[in-house]
């Protein structure tokens, strides 16, 4: 840092005026949505474990309020973290204010959050597409892009005028991962209405392109969205909060650029043994497999980052959110591989056994370092000393981390059991369980699937409470300049 | 190689376009081919446009989020093939818009359920499944039977499927709303409808208004059933 005057207050003369406002707005989007996120994942849970939950309501139906779910926890939660994280960390590295001024970082906020309210409105209303992840219809698709190029222009213009020479590589996982993710979208959702006047349209794909097409969208909607982007968080907030640079430049570099070209290829592996082409489902197989090395390559640059700061993980439950979600990243980026092999896949696919790998990588990955990044900003934002409490966020850690556990391990019990009863043959050669006996098998790892989704989200709901008191919180001169003074991130001696 | 890259992260200019060809490669490479690949697509005989009624259902097939308990894809395993039938072909979903294959079975493969039960078998399982099924987790769907099929806009909606490549004929978009009403009332004489469509299902309506429920039934019972597999020989599946 250069030698820059400190006035009286601690503040540096020529301190550039942060557009912090915007990051706390998509701060308290992100809590809000992820606690509706969770809610209505336990909701849906019961009904599969108590199908009476559905009540017959057209609006409450799983097939309807499924969407509402998955929707909540990537685009809306997911969604907002994201937003806020890349411009808070774009400012920061970059010393210096959002591009495009006040008004068009309000309307990215505004702007997303409407698409969002409105996406689920039209879900239990009986609007859908009909494509997993991509459910909302063509006129709430043009709006998302609209707001999508703002996003675009607000992130690039601040980078353009950055006052460092370079590009920190958190940037770089952000940047892939909004240029990524407007390609997928654009394409993915190419329809024609049948009116101007309906919300009805056709997707202008049908069949076999279809079905490739919205898997090379799904595949990377995770690839980019739920993995890149909360990369750039990893390259940020874990540095930061174990005060140690990046554990090897070298490795960013080769992270970054074999996991953004690799990650697109692999969407078939999700249509094996259907009536994909074999070379293509061969192609998405091979391209799964090697995407284990860069996803392993960037889970030990962020765990070996942590070299000598190991001890911070007793006393910052942030940093242990953070830590165990890289943890868990390396865990799910080892089972997809596994189950991208078109063997295992004739028994996985179909099964919860992917909805278990989704979850492994949904709670343990994407919500606890989204968890970590919320733990290290608050404060900082609110210009807070510290969190309100660290107990709570420890209670937090260990109810999260259970509830994971009951989820995902009962999805792999019910999944492969689901698996082998479809296949099984009695003594006979006859196919030994009818379909319906494998749904009543599964009934007990159900309910316990709901009750690790009980304890999440009461955790989700103690950091809540957490966060608020952190806020309301009286905070000094002093907790102001120690909030200013998070600004850069340590560099790699390398 | 890293006194390279220093350039590159220096500038977004160069940093975002090299991402952005990156990105590309897989795409272009899997996705170009499926489209200019003669066989992607197996040529058989029997499959035809849904009739407007089918289409009707399989509308609200798609905005009741059947798709996400049930897929519409038999894999090429043998236990597959013998608890629904034969696997499922490129060519039967060609006229899909969107595809329904689905990724999770929280419920059995429909893609060959067309014909495996009777009209009244599914009004009285969509209105409420345990009555058949104690077991089954669906939700009830006898709010279907309640509501009056809108369609007004049948014609727009076969123009627009016609605009994307579904090839149906200028008397079957002009015709639709005639087509539709036919097949929902048993009572009609369908035989230009019949002409139009082949082996279309009557629906098992009351006659007088033509429900979502009637549409559903329509749409389920055309599925798997347009391909005579004891006329198609195994050369001619090949991808």
């Amino acid at each position: 840092m250069s030698a820059a005057t400190i006035t009286a207050a601690g503040m540096r003369a020529d301190a550039p005026i942060y557009n912090m406002d915007v990051v706390k707005k998509f701060t308290i989007a992100t809590v809000f949505w992820g606690v509706v996120g969770f809610l209505v994942g336990v909701y849906i849970a019961s009904e599969l474990a108590w199908p009476g939950l559905n009540f017959g309501l057209p609006f409450l139906n799983f097939g309807r309020l499924r969407p509402v779910h998955t929707s909540a926890v990537i685009f809306a939660f997911g969604g907002n973290a994201l937003f806020a994280t890349s411009l808070y960390v774009v400012q920061r590295t970059g010393h210096t204010r959002l591009f495009g001024g006040k008004a068009l970082a309000d309307f990215l906020f505004w702007g997303y959050n409407f698409f969002i309210v409105q996406a689920a409105l039209s879900y239990v209303l009986g609007f859908s597409r009909g494509q997993e992840y991509s459910e909302p219809e063509w006129h709430l698709d043009l709006w998302l892009v609209v707001v999508w190029v703002c996003y675009a222009v607000v992130f690039i213009g601040t980078l353009l005028k950055r006052r460092e020479p370079h590009i920190y590589v958190a940037n770089w996982f952000y940047l892939a991962f909004i240029l990524t993710i407007a390609v997928l979208h654009i394409v993915n959702t190419l329809a024609l209405p049948v009116s101007f006047f309906e919300a009805k349209g056709y997707t202008l794909y049908s069949g076999t392109q279809n079905a490739l097409i919205q898997w090379w969208y799904g595949h990377n909607a995770v690839g980019f969205f739920l993995t890149a982007g909360f990369l750039g968080m990893m390259y940020y907030f874990i540095p930061k909060a174990a005060n140690r640079p990046v554990y090897s430049y070298r490795l960013s570099i080769v992270h970054f650029w074999s996991l953004i070209f690799m990650y697109i290829w692999a969407g078939p592996h999700h249509l094996h043994w259907t009536a994909l082409p074999d070379w293509a489902q061969t192609l998405g197989m091979a391209f799964s497999i090697m995407l284990w090395m860069p996803s392993w390559g960037g889970m030990i640059n962020g765990l070996m980052t942590l070299s000598g700061a190991w001890d911070k993980l007793r006393t910052d439950p942030g940093l242990r959110f953070s830590v165990t979600a890289v943890g868990f990243y390396g865990m799910s980026t080892f089972e997809g591989p596994v189950m991208s092999v078109r063997t295992v896949n004739a028994l996985s696919h179909y099964t919860d056994w992917g909805i278990g790998h989704v979850h492994s990588g949904g709670l343990g990955w994407v919500a606890f370092i989204t968890f970590g990044a919320l733990y290290y900003l608050v404060p900082v934002l609110w210009e807070r000393k510290a969190l309100y409490s660290v107990k709570l966020a420890n209670w937090h850690y260990w109810i999260a981390t259970l509830g994971i556990v009951f989820y995902i391990s009962s999805m792999w019990v019910a999944g492969i059991e689901e698996g082998l009863m479809w296949r099984a043959y009695d003594a006979n050669g006859f196919l030994q369980y009818s379909f319906i006996e494998s749904v009543l098998a599964v009934h007990p790892f159900y309910v316990i699937r709901m009750l690790g989704g009980v304890m999440f989200l009461i955790g989700a709901l103690i950091m809540a409470y957490n966060l608020w008191m952190t806020v309301v919180s009286p905070s000094t001169e002093a907790d102001r300049l120690e909030a200013y003074r998070a600004g850069p991130v340590p560099v790699a001696a390398e | 190689m890293m006194q390279r890259h220093q350039f590159i992260e220096r500038h977004t200019f160069v940093l975002l376009v090299l991402a952005l060809v990156t990105v590309s490669i897989g795409g272009i490479v899997e996705i170009v081919p499926t489209f200019t690949i003669e066989t992607t697509v197996e040529h058989v005989k029997g499959i035809r446009p849904y009739t407007p009624l089918e289409q009707a259902g399989r509308d609200i097939y798609v905005r009741e989020g059947c798709y996400v308990c049930h897929s519409q894809m038999i894999r090429a395993l043998k236990d597959e093939v013998e608890r629904y039938g034969h696997y499922s072909l490129a060519a039967e979903s060609m006229y899909d818009h969107p595809f329904q294959w689905g990724s999770k079975r929280i419920g059995p493969d429909l893609s060959r359920v067309g014909g495996k039960y009777s009209n009244d078998w599914h009004y009285a399982h969509l209105t409420n499944p345990q009555a058949l099924v104690p077991e089954s987790l669906m939700p009830h769907y006898a709010f279907l039977a309640e509501n009056d099929l809108k369609y007004d806009d049948i014609s727009e909606k076969l123009a627009t499927l016609k605009a994307i490549g579904v090839p149906y004929t200028n008397a079957q978009v002009k015709s639709a709303a005639t087509d539709l009403e036919a097949q929902a009332n048993a009572a009609t004489d369908p035989a230009s409808f019949a002409k139009r469509y082949p082996h279309a299902v009557i629906a098992s309506g009351n006659g007088k208004h033509v429900t979502e429920m009637d549409a559903l039934v329509a749409y389920l019972q055309v599925l798997g059933t347009m391909v005579n597999f004891a006329d198609t020989s195994e050369e001619s599946l090949q991808q």
